[in-house]
């Protein structure tokens, strides 16, 4: 049944700091989230770790396990050998508070320069007539439970630390895709989607789907269409033409 | 030490507290939530099946008048009646609001909010986005806020001037002066540094106390500390001895043990079974429920698809006898490997149905706990859910009876009485998150002058303790300790002689928790923080402990194997629990519940009221429905 | 909005790992794949532009169509059309190669596949990128991109080509295997061509109000189903086309010659 497992953590206070290595007891149907705590209860009482629900809902447990970005406490302990060393390390894109646990407010800033939801001015509540279909799209995105692993596996921002002003990442874009495909929402969000929150970064090479632990399509359902939402209003010179001579007859 | 100065200082950032912040920042107070994860991160997000709202959306029929009955009828007929009214009248204007800001629920044929069936509730009733209403119902409210700091950034040039949160920020201590709120002392996760919020009016929206427990469907942030902070700041705690228990929580891998497995695994065919593969519901059908329950398994089978013509299976008895079978089973040594019973669908519906069906359980358990349910069973057990008691308030403006000191959510009570039926949570802290935030703003407006914060030393001091201790206790050992000793003892079953002995150990817990040593810094220091909660653990434990020793009944959320009817006089009686300021000690005390409102109990049949009333109460009926 | 009240230059750092990658798995092994394939089809496709064995009746080798110069056989010419004059002496293929080819280089799916393995911006993810700097497609050059709707359009022109020739020489050569091979190809081609990001788009995607749309939602539910194979028609019509054309060459040369050839 249980076994002892070799597990290096990384260890410290802001960026400075160090693997440390520990020996500590797996038993049989835990995750990883279950070892760290194990060793907050018997070695290492001041280790820092933010969770929370530990069902995979409500995505605080965000950690780099084998240089994975995964939910720690939707890593079963039976993936992997009970030989292997199981490398623990918080997310690399945003600076370290300790341990752990990383500072994500840049995510929270981000969602602050997306203009929310803007219904037209006339419908009350009580009044919104939506079909199932229609909001389909929207509701998919909507699962997104900010865990950040798409913001913290991006490369644009990963790599980049200097395009972090002007790109928004995965999930706010998917958020501006959210809102353009919101059947009442009457806000211009191509023309800033590219402009101001830097879709046009974006290279579409997936991390951001491949992480996601609520297996939201995020490239192709959100960041693509939206790439081609972008193309309407900017770059096809047929579609602008129309909309020119569209504008003029009116 | 940091200090800001607020209007309205929301503790909490579930549903209940941002709906509350929300609007005391439209009332234009200066309002600052705190909560002790993320902003976003909430308990709320972990509801399921959805906000209930008499919209009559999918049923025409439906209007607050059977929503209101319901609730009671769920709750026993201990329910503070006002909350049940305001509740059921307002709840479609709070889920309707949530479409103005965004919130994407599923939707009918003709484009309106979908709703659908739940137990106790008599007509399709749940707004709901499948089965992650909470996370969208949370989401929402945080991006309400944004759109809110939005406004203010435009007029203002300081997003954050008029509302402002203040996450992993974990608050220990309200701060008085005299009788009133004057603010409160809390520390910061990150770095231990403390925080002092000088306010007039605090609104606790702080949630349940499942962390008192083992086995809970509850997060680490249950600790019950606003129970714990009304206490020690004088108000009144009612109804503690009520904790729902759900029947199907997962027992098995440990890292899960207490999440739930939705209801509806049973309303589609799923069978509890016992390690002897018997369907041992059909030996714990009670005798009220005799005549609507199937007694054999070929007419319970028969029910899933002709359910005018059969008796319902007994695996869909209301969730406090199911809880009850299981437990029994279990304990007479008829369990699964890991403690818990068979909940078997596998063998019932084709493996494609049963994904259709049932996604996110499916998902659930594949990622969870590697097991598929198509092809073998789960193992579930009872796990604890929400507790019905809380910090006593007043209906209309969730005021505690602290002047300044307010409180919305599960964290409040008397709203559900003795059983909480599903549904109504996410629409009670919406209807009682505004109400709390109006009442905190209105109470501003009324104050003639701000009060002045007093007590910080003191505070700053308690909150120091123990990691200037060394070589004390292990805060987690306790806190173990704390929690075998809830569920073993003061759990779904409870005996006279059992809560006794939990509350001896209740009390040589408080003095070990006096005596637990943190090592390491303060910046985001675990064990520290464990220290500090524990007292608040504590306190709750002692309240649920004293009152269920007390209640000589059995009532919803609370069974006595000692008392195991259900008791008229008793129903009348509300025990309110209360705490020296040091904390030191909880007194609980009997409080007559105010009688229903005419033109409300003449809603009911007398036939039903028979069941709960004394004589005297059903005379005040009959008086009532003989003037109307 | 989380505050952070210590202010100090460490606290700002992200974790001081100084290797490239933590994965310990062979995260390597999919770009060295994608690599392999595409150069693979490169220099196929080089060669197959100037092997001039390109049609023996009635097959015309997917790279060579449509044949529109005067040195193409007769019989190679799309409806008998040979609409470039005597002065193109050039290799047939090269007229139309950049259609077929300005579809796949700009496809989403691609761009991620050349991206990751040649650019390897980045070769894996959470496996850091080489690169000091990155812009992604905001600037020239990668931002023409964005005319991948253009090629998209094209694409179905050749798409239909390539299935007007399969059924040309189906109802020539019904029991030749050259046909069915071509026939195979054709509908993975298609399959690919229609799964577009930009056909999705196309079709409906643009759309706020599907209901409003009935047909047009159809359309799109369809071409989303075929979208979310995009990788693999992507792969699987990159092979067709090269054993397709590779197989009439050898025909057409002779090296291939049993009866139902």
């Amino acid at each position: 049944m249980g076994y002892k497992a070799k597990f290096r953590v990384w260890r410290g206070e802001g960026g400075e700091g160090r693997l440390e290595d520990f020996t500590v007891e797996v038993n049989e149907g835990e995750v990883v989230l279950d070892v760290i705590h194990r060793l907050q209860a018997t070695q290492a009482p001041d280790l820092a770790v933010r969770w929370n629900c530990k069902a995979g809902k409500c995505g605080s447990c965000s950690m780099e396990i084998n240089g994975k970005p995964r939910l720690g406490c939707m890593t079963r302990m039976s993936t992997f050998e009970e030989s292997e060393t199981i490398t623990v390390t918080p997310l690399r894109t945003f600076p370290v508070i300790k341990d752990l646990v990383t500072d994500v407010s840049f995510n929270y800033q981000k969602a602050r320069e997306i203009p929310s939801f803007t219904p037209p001015a006339d419908v009350k509540p009580g009044e919104y007539r939506m079909q199932q279909v229609d909001v389909e799209r929207s509701q998919e995105f909507r699962k997104c439970i900010e865990c950040f692993m798409c913001q913290n596996v991006c490369h644009v921002i990963r790599d980049h630390e200097e395009n972090k002003p002007n790109f928004a990442g995965p999930r706010y874009l998917m958020r501006i895709a959210e809102l353009d495909m919101h059947p009442y929402d009457v806000a211009e969000r191509k023309e800033s989607a590219q402009e101001e929150h830097g879709l046009g970064y974006c290279n579409i090479t997936k991390c951001c789907t491949e992480v996601c632990p609520e297996h939201i399509k995020i490239t192709d359902n959100a960041l693509i269409p939206m790439k081609e939402r972008v193309v309407d209003r900017k770059y096809d010179p047929l579609v602008w033409l129309g909309s020119k001579i569209f504008k003029r007859q009116r | 030490m940091e200090r800001h100065e607020y209007d309205v200082v929301v503790i909490g950032a579930g549903g209940a507290g941002l709906r509350a912040a929300i609007e005391a920042r439209q009332q234009g107070k200066r309002t600052a939530i705190v909560c002790k994860s993320l902003f976003g991160k909430a308990h709320t997000v972990m509801a399921e099946g959805g906000a209930a709202a008499a919209m009559g959306n999918v049923n025409p029929s439906d209007n607050w008048m059977v929503h209101f009955r319901d609730t009671m009828r769920g709750g026993k007929f201990l329910n503070n009646w006002r909350m049940a009214e305001l509740h059921a009248k307002e709840a479609p204007d709070r889920v309707w609001e949530l479409e103005a800001w965004g919130a994407l629920f599923d939707r009918t044929k003709d484009g309106k909010i979908s709703q659908r069936n739940f137990g106790g509730h008599e007509y399709p009733r749940l707004a709901h986005v499948g089965d992650r209403t909470g996370l969208e119902l949370i989401r929402t409210l945080q991006q309400r806020v944004v759109a809110l700091q939005q406004e203010d950034e435009k007029l203002h040039g300081d997003p954050e001037a008029y509302i402002k949160v203040f996450a992993e920020c974990t608050i220990t201590r309200l701060l008085k002066d005299g009788d009133a709120i004057s603010g409160a002392f809390g520390y910061w996760r990150e770095t231990g540094d403390f925080i002092v919020f000088d306010a007039p009016a605090v609104v606790l929206a702080t949630g349940g106390i499942g962390k008192s427990y083992v086995v809970t469907s509850n997060s680490w942030e249950y600790t019950g500390d606003g129970h714990a902070l009304a206490l020690l700041a004088g108000a009144k705690l009612i109804n503690m001895e009520f904790i729902q228990f759900h029947p199907t929580g997962m027992v098995w891998p440990p890292s899960v043990r207490g999440i739930l497995v939705t209801e509806s695994v049973r309303g589609d065919g799923g069978v509890l079974r016992n390690s002897e593969g018997r369907r041992f519901m059909f030996d714990y059908i009670p005798d009220v429920f005799k005549d609507k329950y199937a007694t054999t398994e070929e007419e319970a089978d028969r029910w899933y698809n002709d359910q005018a013509n059969n008796r319902r299976p007994p695996e869909l008895l209301p969730r406090d006898e199911v809880a009850r079978a299981i437990n029994a089973e279990v304990k007479a040594g008829r369990g699964s490997p890991q403690g818990g019973v068979f909940l078997d669908v596998s063998s019932r519906l084709p493996a494609a149905e049963i994904i259709k069906r049932l996604p996110s359980m499916h998902h659930q358990f594949k990622e969870l706990a590697d097991v598929d349910i198509t092809k073998e069973p789960m193992q579930v057990g009872p796990t604890c859910h929400y507790i019905m008691g809380g910090v006593e308030v007043d209906a209309d403006t969730g005021a505690a009876s602290v002047p300044g000191l307010f409180a919305a959510g599960e964290v409040s009570g008397g709203m559900h009485g003795s059983n909480r039926l599903g549904g109504n949570s996410l629409s009670d802290l919406l209807v009682f998150g505004r109400r709390a935030g109006a009442g905190a703003a209105a109470y501003v407006d009324g104050l003639p002058k701000r009060p002045t914060v007093t007590g910080v030393e003191e505070a700053k001091a308690e909150a120091l303790a123990p990691l200037e201790r060394t070589g004390g206790e292990n805060p987690y050992e306790v806190h173990h300790e704390l929690q075998r000793t809830m569920n073993d003892l003061v759990g779904i079953i409870r005996k006279s002689e059992e809560i006794s002995e939990a509350l001896e150990v209740i009390e040589k817990l408080k003095e070990r928790a006096r005596n637990t040593a943190s090592s390491g810094s303060r910046i985001y220091n675990p064990g520290w923080h464990l220290a500090l909660d524990l007292r608040n653990m504590l306190l709750v434990s002692e309240c649920v402990a004293k009152a269920a020793l007390m209640r000589e009944e059995s009532r919803g959320g609370h069974t006595r194997d000692d008392f195991p009817g259900m008791s008229a006089e008793w129903r009348r009686k509300l025990l309110v629990c209360s705490a020296e300021p040091d904390g030191t000690s909880i007194t609980v005390e009997e409080r007559v519940q105010q009688s229903m409102r005419g033109d409300l109990i003449s809603l009911f049949e007398r036939s039903e009221l028979e069941k709960y009333l004394t004589e005297e109460e059903l005379a005040e009926y009959d008086a009532a429905v003989k003037e109307s | 909005m989380t505050q952070t009240t210590a202010e100090s230059a460490a606290r700002k750092q992200r974790a001081q790992i100084r290797v490239r990658t933590l994965r310990t798995d062979r995260w390597w092994l999919a770009p060295a794949f994608t690599f392999a394939g595409l150069l693979l089809f490169l220099i196929y496709g080089l060669w197959a532009i100037f092997d001039k064995s390109y049609f023996v009746d009635p097959y015309i080798a997917p790279f060579s169509s449509p044949c529109l110069a005067t040195s193409c056989p007769e019989g190679a010419r799309l409806f008998g059309l040979a609409p470039f004059g005597d002065w193109y002496t050039l290799p047939p293929g090269i007229l139309i190669l950049g259609l077929p080819g300005g579809f796949r280089l700009t496809c989403y799916y691609y761009r991620k596949a050349y991206y990751r393995s040649f650019w390897l911006s980045p070769p894996a993810c959470a496996v850091a990128e080489p690169h000091g700097k990155y812009t992604g497609e905001t600037r020239l050059p990668l931002i023409l991109q964005n005319i991948h709707r253009y090629f998209f359009y094209f694409a179905i022109v050749i798409g239909l080509i390539l299935t007007y020739d399969a059924v040309l020489a189906l109802v020539h050569k019904p029991a030749g295997l050259g046909s069915w091979i071509l026939l195979a190809n054709a509908v993975l081609i298609l399959c690919y061509t229609f799964g577009c990001h930009s056909c999705r788009h196309i079709t409906a995607g643009r759309l706020n109000h599907f209901s409003r749309h009935p047909l047009r939602y159809k359309a799109w539910t369809l071409v989303s189903k075929l979208n979310a194979r995009h990788q693999q028609f992507a792969w699987a019509s990159l092979f067709s086309v090269m054993i397709a054309d590779l197989y009439v060459r050898l025909v057409a040369k002779g090296v291939i010659n049993f009866p139902f050839a």
